[in-house]
């Protein structure tokens, strides 16, 4: 072999290699970038940059957390005792309201007055709770500037409220989506895992080879209708019907939901429980036939516990497909931010909210962070269900 | 009749209605698209732009936009995923680095398609500020289908038969000879199966060019590769959700609807002909 052989040689093998190292490149930035946007969330307060929070002197409260100061503005906590502070009861005030609460005359015509008149309120009001930017805070400032807690991986996920763009103090609790996405993927299953298994066995158990032929490409043009049709179609047949059929105010809900999702799982469920029911060795179901066993009989007791794997597999990958949808569910589950109690009502899951969210999302503020957090929490999902799949993969192989 | 044969021919036989309701809800989907969407469908929808605020007019624009996603991203996902499936496929043994190799394409499969958008998004659109553009979308799209056209290129590759690599080299070729001018051309049928697949599989996308290609009301043609687009499956969602006069831009909806529905459908149908007529051929052979 030439020189010059051996050299095209290295590098065709080169670039084939640098080809098959693109998708571990693309998981690894994937990581980096999800990261690197999402976790400035963690390091931030929920008050703007260059905001601060001041009250009275004689507060005797220490810290303050973002749910807490959440709470105040929403007038959940309305006298600082429940904070573990003096008995007085909350005055929250913003820069506005301290605008009607002067004249104009005495705030200045440039608000020169301003820090002056921030000073004189606060010294007077020890239940006061003022939200300010730092150049309004007198420079011989008489009142105390409380440190409010940064946002903690708690506060995130078992946060009740979702509230990112409210003023003064958004709010970025994730759990009512959590939630939501949990339940809309479960009632999915619910609906794909019968209707898929029955088809899945149906194609290897029972189908001649005509029937076989209708079904396989019903399940392939399923699996290849895009989710936004899918979404469209929830939306005007299905959500009217709901609507109609349970009386409610509104048909987006999270049945709407899981009947979408189910209808999506539909094919990786059939697709991978075949493929499973059918590695069945022959001789295994010829034993069972030659015993006496019906084929119903030996379906049940050889075949599925058989394939008992590569069905769990067609379980976990419907899910995984179900979780991470996103055009269907945000078109048919009506967006809203309550805990949903039952399957009637409207919810929203983790990937509608950031499809719905994140094109309005000025870049880089504290909303855009909490919005790759929330990809972070999926992209964890994901990665759960993908290694699953992986574990049993490998267990099976030792048997 | 004994209870036995009783109990198999009620499980199999609700088993059947299953699977026929199944069916159902391909032919019920399907119909309610095609008969409200045949009525929107005329020459100059297809090849006009919109108007009066979408409730008027075609959906050209989104028709080409797509054409641009679609051909943009393959330029780049095809030959990479076919060269890397080739490596996985005939230069790794069963060690762990194909295991790991594997592992990777499976999880960038397993990856929601928003969070293309999100990465897409971080990664072309601000760090490498292509802006909302054709080649940041398309490049979304491109890791988005890779996986998919490497593990259809490595079944591919897994169809030809060893002894035929073994001949090859007994008459002294090399591993790339023998890739070149015997595995490749056996395959190429089923890898071309496998890139009409992920065109299918692409065109269809919509949360990974939300943030970082789709154009809300674009009425003209794109000019360069940092333009923005309307896409097809975008154009849908507007229409169905946040039209500026959602009753009288719902026929035009519908006529989206269809047409991306057969742009799909079509690409999927001619995938798996061709893939039945090479198994025919192979069969005679």
């Amino acid at each position: 072999m030439g020189k010059g052989r051996r050299i095209f040689e290295k590098v065709v093998t080169g670039v084939l290699f640098s080809s098959s190292t693109i998708t571990s490149l693309t998981v690894i930035l994937i990581v980096v970038f999800l990261f690197k946007e999402g976790i400035s969330l963690f390091n931030s307060t929920p008050t703007e940059k260059n905001y601060v929070i001041a009250v009275s002197k004689v507060n005797t409260v220490p810290v303050i957390t973002s749910n807490q100061l959440a709470d105040i503005f929403n007038q959940d906590i309305t006298n600082w005792k429940q904070l573990g502070g003096r008995n007085d009861s909350i005055i929250r005030l913003t820069v506005n309201d301290l605008a009607s609460i002067f004249t104009e005359e005495e705030l200045g015509p440039n608000l020169e007055f301003l820090p002056v008149k921030v000073n004189e309120y606060v010294k007077a009001t020890p239940g006061v709770i003022l939200y300010l930017s730092k150049s309004q805070l007198p420079s011989n400032f008489e009142g105390r500037v409380i440190p409010v807690k940064k946002i903690t991986v708690k506060d995130f996920i078992g946060g009740k409220h979702w509230y990112p763009t409210t003023e003064p103090i958004p709010q970025f609790g994730i759990w009512p989506m959590i939630v939501g996405t949990l339940m809309v993927t479960l009632g999915a299953i619910l609906f794909a895992l019968p209707f898929g298994m029955a088809t899945a066995i149906i194609m290897s158990e029972v189908a001649d080879i005509r029937l076989r032929n209708i079904l396989k490409p019903v399940v392939e043009l399923l699996a290849g209708i895009p989710s936004v049709v899918y979404g469209f179609f929830g939306l005007v047949v299905l959500v009217p019907l709901i609507q109609q059929l349970f009386k409610l105010d509104v048909g987006e809900t999270v049945l709407a939901g899981s009947i979408v999702l189910g209808i999506m799982a539909l094919p990786t469920i059939v697709t991978v429980a075949e493929d499973s029911l059918r590695t069945t060795p022959r001789a295994l179901k010829e034993a069972s036939l030659a015993l006496g066993a019906s084929q119903w009989q030996t379906l049940v007791r050889v075949v599925i516990p058989y394939s008992k794997s590569g069905i769990s597999t067609a379980i976990i990958l419907g899910i995984g497909r179900a979780i991470g949808e996103t055009m269907a569910v945000l078109m048919v589950t009506g967006n809203s931010s309550n805990i949903p109690t039952s399957f009637l009502q409207p919810t929203r899951t983790i990937p509608a909210t950031i499809a719905a969210e994140l094109g309005e999302t000025p870049y880089g503020g504290l909303h855009f962070s909490a919005l790759f957090a929330l990809a972070i929490i999926l992209f964890m999902f994901t990665i759960i269900i993908n290694l699953t799949v992986e574990v049993i993969k490998n267990r099976n192989r030792r048997f | 009749m004994n209870t036995k044969q009783l109990k198999q021919r009620i499980a199999f036989s609700i088993f059947g209605t299953m699977s026929f309701i199944v069916v159902a809800i391909l032919v019920i989907i399907l119909g309610f698209i095609v008969i409200r969407g045949m009525s929107a469908i005329s020459w100059e929808f297809l090849t006009e732009m919109p108007k009066d605020g979408m409730t008027k007019g075609g959906i050209f624009p989104a028709i080409v936009g797509t054409g641009c996603l679609v051909l943009g991203s393959m330029v780049f996902a095809f030959p990479i995923g076919v060269l890397s499936g080739i490596y996985i496929n005939e230069y790794l043994t069963e060690s762990w680095l194909k295991k790991f190799l594997r592992m990777m394409t499976n999880n960038l499969a397993g990856v929601p398609s928003i969070v293309f958008g999100l990465f897409g998004m971080a990664l072309f659109v601000n760090y490498l500020s292509f802006g909302d553009s054709i080649i940041a979308g398309s490049m979304t799209l491109g890791l988005l289908a890779l996986p998919v056209v490497i593990r259809l290129t490595e079944e591919a590759l897994k169809t030809v038969d060893d002894n035929l690599r073994l001949g090859s080299y007994a008459l002294g070729a090399t591993k790339i000879q023998t890739i070149q001018k015997v595995v490749i051309p056996i395959a190429f049928p089923n890898i071309m199966t496998g890139l009409i697949l992920s065109i299918g599989r692409v065109s269809g996308e919509t949360a990974p060019i939300l943030f970082t290609v789709a154009a809300y009301f674009l009425p003209r043609l794109p000019h360069s590769l940092s333009d923005q687009v309307m896409a097809l499956p975008y154009h849908l969602y507007v229409l169905a959700t946040s039209g500026t006069n959602m009753e009288e831009s719902r026929p035009m909806a519908y006529g989206t609807a269809l047409v991306l529905v057969s742009i799909v459908l079509i690409i999927n149908v001619s995938a798996s002909l061709l893939r039945r007529r090479i198994q025919k051929k192979v069969k005679m052979n």
